[in-house]
């Protein structure tokens, strides 16, 4: 199910995820070096990402754009669980699960951690 | 008449039957035949209520309900209308709530679904232990499929540590049956019935049955290929890890953890039901369902 443009995706998000504050492209690339990416590359990859929800970009220093995950990875595994066990509404039938395993208060909780943000 | 007197006796029964059979014990013998019992139920229900509609409303006209209905809509054009039109306005509206009510359940689940999928591409990782499955890195045991033309079955890390490579084993085919059957695609009519009828107690009734013999009919399949011991046991270690929820004061039992010792129930050693019995069960289903088919085909 991973094609190159996806994997390339999952590469970018962990690069922004491990630094932790706002980079410019060519950081990413940099970061990416081993895989001899084009700067343009990159950029298409971290604007897919930005279309798709996943990334913020803001003006940085210069003319350069920055880029920045919405979200933790932690956050993004959270809101997966909770598809998973059907907690919100309309979810329902989005997937079909094995068991529940998780308690109602401890779900509670997720769902109003994730409200908050 | 004569047509609104069959379709009233087929709603009654629908209707009557169902209260019953939501409840009942023996379907779990044959999950197959009983979802398939449920789709021809829900189809002739849906059909005897916009039938019945028109039916009365086209009553003047003294034709099959296509002949009048097409009678009806010429006058109504020429202006010439009754007060029995309300009846057929009615009827073709609720034909085009469920429809919409269909498509419209439908789109919602394939957007979460979407979403889902772009999140899973950037966080599940495959692992050696899993082949065939993602996983995602936290605690809790669960385990479940993405429904789609390429469903992909995901187990979080917990999941992975919590149970032995049988009860692993057995957990995938549940879930690749879930995804092989598309088992989604059965869901959804009646998660829109439920959409549309939101106040009616019976429509989530039904929903949750049908559901539960989804569930019943990937047990069976996994319990064929890996064993119904495995099975059972990763379905307890499943829900043990639920905590108690005393905390809170006395909280009922919820429908998952019915669903979960009815599961258990079946797996422990409920005989699957006779070949003559099933096959009964199908053709009376196929008999009710032609009665309002063929009021609105003919």
């Amino acid at each position: 199910m991973v094609n190159r443009l996806g994997e390339l995706e999952r590469a970018a998000m962990d690069v922004l995820w491990d630094r932790g504050e706002p980079v410019a492209v060519r950081e990413v690339v940099r970061a990416l070096s081993d895989r001899d990416l084009a700067y343009t590359t990159v950029m298409t990859v971290l604007n897919r990402l930005v279309k798709k929800g996943f990334v913020r970009r803001e003006a940085g220093e210069g003319r350069a754009w920055y880029y920045a995950p919405v979200a933790s990875r932690e956050e993004y595994v959270a809101r997966l669980m909770l598809d998973a066990l059907s907690l919100t509404g309309d979810r329902e039938t989005a997937l079909a699960h094995f068991a529940q395993s998780m308690s109602a208060p401890e779900a509670e909780a997720l769902s109003q951690a994730l409200d908050e943000r | 008449m004569n047509a609104a007197l069959h379709l009233v006796a087929t709603l009654a029964l629908c209707t009557v039957v169902a209260g019953p059979l939501a409840g009942a014990r023996w379907v779990w013998r044959a999950p197959r035949t009983g979802i398939l019992l449920w789709q021809m139920l829900g189809l002739t229900w849906v059909m005897s209520v916009v039938g019945l509609l028109l039916a009365l409303g086209l009553a003047p006209y003294d034709a099959p309900i296509p002949v009048a209905l097409g009678r009806w809509v010429a006058d109504a054009v020429r202006g010439d209308v009754t007060p029995l039109a309300v009846l057929v306005v009615l009827g073709l509206l609720s034909a085009l709530d469920l429809l919409i009510g269909l498509l419209w359940t439908w789109w919602s689940v394939l957007r979460v679904r979407r979403r889902h999928r772009d999140v899973l591409a950037l966080v599940a990782r495959r692992d050696d232990a899993a082949p065939g499955a993602l996983v995602l890195d936290h605690p809790h045991v669960v385990a479940y499929c993405v429904p789609s033309a390429r469903s992909v079955v995901v187990l979080s890390s917990g999941a992975l540590t919590a149970l032995t490579k049988d009860q692993l084993d057995a957990v995938l085919g549940h879930e690749h049956a879930h995804g092989r059957e598309r088992h989604d695609l059965v869901l959804l009519p009646f998660s829109a019935l439920c959409a549309v009828l939101p106040k009616v107690r019976l429509v989530r009734s039904v929903a949750q049955a049908v559901a539960l013999l989804v569930e019943m009919r990937a047990d069976e399949s996994a319990s064929l290929r890996h064993g119904a011991v495995p099975l059972a046991a990763a379905l307890r270690r499943f829900s043990a890890v639920r905590p108690p929820e005393g905390a809170l004061g006395a909280v009922a039992l919820g429908a998952a953890d019915i669903a979960v010792e009815a599961r258990l129930d079946r797996l422990a050693g409920l005989p699957p039901l006779p070949p003559v019995l099933r096959w009964s069960v199908l053709v009376a289903g196929l008999v009710l369902v032609s009665t309002p088919a063929s009021f609105l085909v003919f």
